[in-house]
């Protein structure tokens, strides 16, 4: 098969977790365009991977970004929760108080 | 070979499909299961790319973990079951742009720097004994170094979300 076959759908799903992020306004579905992006990564990865005979580099490094989203998940959902109870809404576009 | 590319075809319609639903959903319970689907997709691909320990990770990790952290993060911020208002921005055309600009940047220079390459077809099959060997020999340091950081997330998790 072709390697832009797999390639090109992981540009793809990079390219709809941008859109995500850019145009989602609910904090945990931000959170979960950021997932299809680590994921585009992760199939890039293992792709790439198969171009060297016998080396697991790329599928070792797609467990630690799968470990690393995890982790990322957790505390992400974490602050989503403290901002909920704080503000009581986790509209991204109402968190300005950063904001100079 | 025509088996592996129907299959293909397949789960990238099927990906396409459910990652377009996740981002435009109005309906944040159906976002999390489209992206169960996109998940056991990418966990499709890695069985045809031979990597077949990182599918399995992929199955118990993302969708075993990763959509139950996010089916509670949607209960416990109290989010409208069923059709919810204002999920997307009013600035969505913008944000439409720039991923449209980026596919096409990414989709053009990806053709022209491998354009006739193939997955090597007499590719190693990432088996456990493989992949274990490579992490816990070449790669012990950053294993041991993950399993600090995912000590420090669980431990910020828990400080961060605990009611005072």
């Amino acid at each position: 098969m072709p390697i832009n076959a797999f390639l090109l759908l992981a540009a793809f799903l990079f390219c709809t977790g941008l859109y995500g992020v850019l145009a989602r306004r609910n904090a945990v579905l931000v959170l979960m365009s950021v997932e299809l992006i680590l994921n585009a990564v992760n199939i890039n990865l293992v792709a790439f991977g198969t171009r060297f005979k016998g080396d697991m580099t790329g599928q070792v490094f797609a467990l630690f970004v799968i470990a690393i989203a995890a982790a990322e998940v957790g505390v992400g959902l974490a602050i989503v929760l403290l901002i909920h109870r704080n503000k009581s809404s986790i509209n991204v576009d109402e968190l300005d108080s950063m904001k100079g | 070979m025509v088996a592996q590319n129907i299959a293909f075809g397949i789960m990238a319609a099927l990906m396409a499909f459910c990652a377009i639903r996740v981002v435009t959903t109005d309906n944040l319970v159906r976002a999390a299961l489209f992206l169960v689907g996109v998940l056991a997709g990418v966990a499709g691909i890695y069985i045809l790319l031979a990597a077949e320990f990182v599918a399995a990770v992929q199955i118990i990790v993302y969708i075993g973990a990763v959509v139950v952290l996010f089916l509670f993060g949607i209960m416990l911020t109290k989010a409208q079951i069923g059709k919810a208002a204002h999920l997307t921005g009013d600035k969505w055309p913008i944000g439409l742009c720039i991923a449209v600009v980026m596919a096409g940047t990414l989709g053009y220079v990806l053709l022209k720097a491998f354009g006739n390459q193939k997955v090597d077809e007499g590719r190693t099959i990432g088996t456990s004994a493989l992949v274990s060997d490579s992490i816990f020999g070449t790669y012990l340091i950053p294993f041991e170094v993950i399993s600090i950081l995912l000590l420090a997330a669980l431990i910020g998790a828990i400080v961060l979300a605990k009611k005072d």
